[in-house]
């Protein structure tokens, strides 16, 4: 244990605690920016400063230990006019048109500045900018970087991928995408975990609100809206709501009020994917030679485009299965508009996602299945649906809770858990289970692949199939441990689930923001919650479901599901990363 | 008030004399990779700033660079900008009156001739190639990139063993290079900012004298793959050590009768102990490499057959023939290289000079260690003759000062004519003074003959020292030759030819030990993955964090050598090690660039294997 004080208290730490952390412990906060905790712990913009007694030197209280006899003032006159200095320094190159900038309220250098009452500015405007593809899905503001560094370290270190660069030495130091290039000429997976870490408005997601308000004034087109499972599990966080309160069937409401058409919920297509890439499983598991091993989860934009680029050899092992949203829309734009009596290309499909990437999905080539149209026409994160919710004067918390529409609002508790990791491997066992044996398996018999662990394993045994050895693993740098083990041959498994973002969709790169905090594993806890609470927890059992294929699809991996429900994923290019160039 | 005055004028250019100094050691230690178009401004900036302002070319055409260069830095420029810093530089050159703004000019059309490339990626995406986001100085500027920061902070913590075993994760020599690496770390260590570069090297030489006895790591799984490394020197060692890491059979096939190469038959023991080396050695060796020695190719193998009984080969082969002077009297009695005289000494063979004069011709580290082992041979006078100033000898300043200690003369400006003989005996060194003249190719004032007569030398034996040539001729069959050198890739690759690599100094040239070290670094990373693997050396030390700390001013601890008169009648080391007192010192003046700066992000432990 190390000993010191901090003004005036004295505290024992364990060797190694930083001076931030030390005085957290004792009710000491000190104001930090760019510091994220076991991310970004690099002292870069100097607010985090304190006072050493007998040193001229003020320390980054994020990355100095503290030291046996240390005597520590946060507040200080030094530190005080240091820290006011750094910020005013720091703001004096952002472009401080806050009430018009898409990270107002959420920003923590406005909280930050507004906390230290800062209204005076000494020095010169030297706001830099930069061009950008707003057409990508993925905004980067020049005018608005603070240059903390945060998304480089996520792309590095939580990604591996590091589209991230840093350029040029001195004042002209600055941040791009790998190799000066267009993103979307990069291999970005628009996986948005640097957005969602980003303190400032520097990084957002492409806005596509007005599209969908255009869509929603125009009297000839029908919208129809779908909801992403870890969308629930969110989306009230910016209101203030509880989990308990934020329910679906609030948001329901809510979206009503906005004026959409239709209501479904992703979770009926979660069902949909249950069916078809379970029993994918199932052909492949019993049909082994036939089959590149092992068969990869494919409903994750980000991991899918990773794929393609890091790993293009496993392309062939992606179930062929498309991802809930890709599949609602099609079937939206053909089985429900043949249903309804209406012209699918009159039809808007909007889904509201947890997730950046699936702005790029939706866009495709290979995703025009139902009538030729983009099966999904827009996609909202859940951030775009708070800011439609709120710039509509909605307030959730006043509304009463409404059913969604049917016959695609319906969903189980095999389906709300996609938004967690190890979900898909869950709910997709509990139905494999069930088409091989006949019989139900306890709904909670696989739990061992959920949780926050970035590299799950375990072995399950199906009765009459064999033992089925799975793994689960979230984010993108884990994923390339597994891939790096499945090709040397240390790791052997018959089906894996991957997702980008770690702790899967709940921690996605579209959720709302709340700067230094992780969320993943609260949303993901909520999303077992609901499971459990549902009546129906297998996929098999959702009666919508079942109707479907009766009245349309036949059977899963049929001539209909083909043509619909699955996709090529070695029809559209991906770019590749520079080393690879 | 009297005409001429000391006082108030004179207390200024004190004033900015020290100031200018501050700058000097600023620049001395500049750090690597900076945005040349941003260091070129600076420089002009300041260089403008120094004019006298009289002249036109200077005073507005340095204005008009700045703003352009500007321009190429907020990336508004475009290839027409380029062209006009080009010509308006030139311009300045050419019509200005005075050197200052000659200069400035200069080091802008240098900047922009040189870096070309960085000029056009700023007009085309408005930033930088090259960036200051590596790892310390001392790290980028270490050949083999051994992380430096890393073990002087395990010293400090008193964790030599530690030390040592970061070390050898990049570089399998640190005794070796404790006792003569060159330490191109120390030159542009960011301490010198403020005082003086660290003794890095003493630091090191303090862990492995007290690192105790270490075991080698454990070698991956065998790859069942038969690798051939040839030439036993610090260059093969190294490539045979992580090779043999990384789980290949590895076998060392050596010409001479002991491994180490020029640092057995070239360095003299008084630099660098024996039973270090071979200390070293074993525990290289140790990882299980397998040993052949008095083994030649071309002799007892075609290099063609060797080649297919393995599935990748190293040549790692070393400069061991010598250069001749060719002229007249070289064949004499008495004439020798200096390669011949310290392969010699390597094999224990210890010639006697007692009463002798000797001559050493050259004026490189090798011509110091032939200086020195004379004087420990016994020799009654050593002259050391040079053909360029003292200032141009390119030995280390340390060994020049020793040998001067140890009672040697050093003769400059002297190029060599003949040697006098008697009875097929030599007798005298003839030598023509010198007169230093303008700058060559190689960017080194030459000297030319001086309009005087020619001077004599005393001289029973005249040792050659002026570099040491390759022997390409066993694979030249097989492997390109250039200007006298094997031809391949700085990762050992030879275009063309596969299984076969080559590095170290039959590639480069006679060059350095931790230069060696680095070529077999690279090429067992290339071969590794041309035998179809990707194995990565790693090490399970953990760094201490820095302790929080003002940066003021102590001296550099340097380490001291024994008495003269002790020292030059043995071949003992020279060197005393850092005591305690003085390692926990000077290891607590690094700076920690590995955590400070960019250290703490990206940059601080970048390069990995």
């Amino acid at each position: 244990m190390v000993n010191l004080t901090i003004n005036g208290k004295a505290v024992s730490v364990e060797e190694g605690t930083t001076i931030l952390d030390a005085a957290k412990m004792i009710g000491i906060n000190i104001p930090t920016l760019c510091y994220f905790k076991d991310l970004n712990e690099i002292g870069a913009c100097r607010v985090c400063v304190v006072e050493l007694e007998g040193k001229d030197k003020l320390a980054s209280s994020c990355n100095t230990v503290c030291e046996e006899g240390m005597v520590v003032k946060t507040n200080s006159p030094r530190v005080r006019t240091a820290r006011r200095t750094n910020m005013q320094l720091i703001l004096s190159q952002h472009d401080g048109h806050c009430p018009n900038c898409i990270r107002n309220g959420t920003c923590k250098l406005q909280k930050l500045a507004a906390a230290m009452s800062i209204t005076d500015q000494p020095f010169f405007d030297q706001i830099p900018s930069a061009p950008w593809n707003k057409e990508a899905p993925l905004i980067r503001n020049e005018s608005k970087c603070i240059k903390c560094m945060r998304c480089v370290q996520v792309c590095d270190k939580i990604q591996g991928i590091g589209i991230w660069d840093i350029v040029s030495t001195g004042g002209q130091t600055k941040i791009v995408a790998s190799g000066s290039r267009d993103i979307t000429d990069i291999n970005c997976t628009y996986c948005g975990q640097c957005i969602t870490h980003c303190p400032t408005g520097a990084l957002s997601a492409r806005d596509d609100t007005i599209r969908v308000m255009r869509a929603l004034a125009d009297p000839e087109i029908t919208t129809i809206v779908q909801i992403a499972p870890a969308v629930r599990a969110a989306w009230g966080e910016e209101f203030g709501l509880d989990r308990e309160k934020a329910t679906v069937n609030r948001m329901a409401a809510a979206l009503r009020r906005v004026g959409f058409d239709y209501i479904f919920d992703t979770n009926f297509a979660a069902d949909m994917t249950i069916m078809e890439e379970g029993s994918e499983f199932i052909e492949r598991f019993t049909h082994k030679e036939n089959y590149k091993w092992p068969m990869f989860t494919s409903c994750c934009p980000g991991w899918v485009r990773f794929l393609k680029s890091e790993y293009p050899e496993f392309t062939d092992n992606l179930s062929t299965a498309k991802s809930p949203q890709q599949m609602f829309g099609a079937i939206a734009k053909s089985y429900f508009a043949e249903k309804t009596g209406k012209d699918p290309h009159k039809l808007f499909n909007i889904s509201i996602m947890p997730c950046s990437s699936k702005k790029s999905e939706c866009d495709l080539p290979t995703m025009k299945d139902a009538c030729g149209d983009n099966d999904v026409d827009v996609v909202l994160t859940t951030r775009e649906l708070n800011r439609i919710l709120r710039s509509e004067n909605i307030s959730p918390a006043d509304l009463e809770e409404e059913p969604l529409d049917s016959p695609l609002g319906t969903g189980t508790g095999a389906a709300v858990i996609f938004g967690a990791t190890g979900g898909v491997m869950d709910a997709a066992l509990r139905t494999a289970y069930y088409l091989v044996t006949g019989d139900k398996p306890d709904a909670d018999a696989f739990r061992s692949v959920r949780g926050m662990d970035g590299w799950k394993e375990a072995v399950f045994s199906i009765p009459g199939a064999g033992d089925v050895r799975v793994a689960v693993v979230s984010g993108l740098a884990n994923t390339a441990k597994v891939l790096n083990a499945i090709k040397s041959g240390k790791a052997e498994y018959d089906f894996v689930e991957v997702m980008a973002c770690p702790g899967g969709c709940a921690g996605g790169g579209g959720q709302p923001i709340e700067d230094g905090s992780e969320k993943a594993e609260v949303r993901g806890n909520e999303l077992w919650r609901l499971d459990k609470g549902m009546s129906v927890r297998y996929s098999h059992e959702n009666p919508d479901v079942c109707k479907i294929y009766e009245e349309y699809f036949e059977k899963p991996l049929g001539h209909k599901s083909h043509k619909l429900l699955h996709t090529d994923h070695s029809a559209w290019e991906m770019p590749k990363p520079l080393q690879n160039l | 008030m009297s005409r001429l005055q000391l006082g108030n004028s004179a207390m200024n250019q004190a004033a900015e004399d020290r100031f200018l100094q501050d700058l000097e050691r600023y620049v001395a230690s500049a750090p690597v990779g900076t945005c040349p178009v941003d260091l070129a401004l600076g420089c002009l900036t300041l260089c403008h700033a120094q004019t006298c302002g009289k002249c036109v070319p200077c005073r507005v055409g340095h204005a008009q660079l700045k703003q352009l260069l500007k321009a190429v830095l907020d990336g508004s420029a475009t290839e027409e900008t380029l062209e006009t810093i080009e010509n308006l530089s030139k311009n300045i050159i050419y019509s200005t009156d005075c050197l200052l703004g000659t200069t400035a000019a200069t080091l802008v059309l240098k900047s922009i001739r040189n870096f070309r490339d960085d000029y056009e990626e700023h007009v085309r995406n408005g930033s930088c190639i090259g960036t200051a986001h590596g790892p310390a100085s001392c790290t980028s500027f270490c050949p083999a990139h051994v992380d430096i920061p890393g073990y002087i902070a395990l010293v400090r913590e008193g964790r030599p063993q530690d030390a040592v075993k970061l070390i050898r994760k990049d570089n399998p020599f640190p005794i070796a290079c404790a006792y003569i690496c060159e330490h191109p770390c120390e030159a542009r260590c960011r301490r010198g900012i403020l005082d003086e570069a660290v003794n890095i090297r003493g630091l090191k030489l303090y862990a492995v004298e007290h690192c105790g006895k270490m075991d080698a790591p454990p070698c991956a799984e065998d790859t069942g793959k038969r690798v051939a490394v040839i030439g036993g020197g610090p260059c093969g060692l190294t490539a045979a050590y992580y090779l043999r890491l990384m789980g290949h059979e590895v076998t060392v096939y050596e010409q001479r009768h002991k491994l180490g190469g020029m640092m057995r038959y070239g360095i003299p023991s008084y630099r660098f102990p024996r039973e270090e080396l071979d200390r070293e050695i074993d525990f290289i060796l140790s990882t299980g490499i397998n040993v052949v020695t008095d083994f030649s190719i071309g002799k007892d193998i075609s290099f063609e057959q060797f080649k297919r009984e393995h599935d990748a080969v190293y040549i790692s082969v070393g400069a061991h023939a010598d250069n001749k002077l060719g002229i007249e009297g070289e064949d004499a009695e008495g004439v020798m290289s200096a390669v011949e005289l310290l392969r010699g000494i390597g094999d224990g063979n210890l010639p006697d000079f007692t009463g002798k004069r000797i001559v050493v011709v050259g004026g490189g580290n090798v011509a110091l260690d032939c200086v020195r082992t004379s004087i420990r041979l016994g020799a009654e006078k050593v002259t050391c003759v040079y053909r360029r100033r003292m200032a141009d000898i390119t030995a280390l300043p340390k060994e020049i000062e020793s040998g001067l200690a140890e009672g040697a003369e050093i003769v400059e400006l002297h190029a060599p004519v003949r040697i006098e003989t008697e009875d097929g005996k030599a007798k005298a060194f003839i030598a023509q003074p010198q007169i230093i003249g303008e700058y060559d190719r190689s960017g080194r004032a030459a000297p030319r003959n001086a309009d005087v007569p020619e001077v004599r030398f005393d001289a029973d034996i005249v040792i050659v020292a002026i570099g040491q040539a390759i022997v390409c001729s066993p694979f030249e069959k097989t492997v390109p030759v250039e200007r006298r050198r094997l031809s391949a890739a700085p990762d050992g690759k030879i275009s063309g030819i596969d299984g076969v690599f080559a590095g170290g100094e039959c590639v480069t040239g006679p060059a350095t030990v931790i230069r060696a070290i680095a070529a077999g670094k690279a090429a067992a990373a290339s071969m590794d993955k041309y035998l179809g693997f990707n194995h990565k050396i790693s090490v399970d030390v953990e760094i201490p964090l820095p302790h929080a700390k003002d940066r003021r001013k102590c001296g550099r601890i340097n380490i001291a050598e024994r008495g003269v008169d002790e020292r030059k009648s043995d071949f003992k080391c020279v060197e005393c090690f850092m005591s305690d007192e003085e390692a926990a010192q000077e290891s607590t003046r690094c700076m920690r660039c590995d955590h400070y700066g960019f250290g703490s992000f990206r940059g601080g432990r970048r390069f990995e294997w």
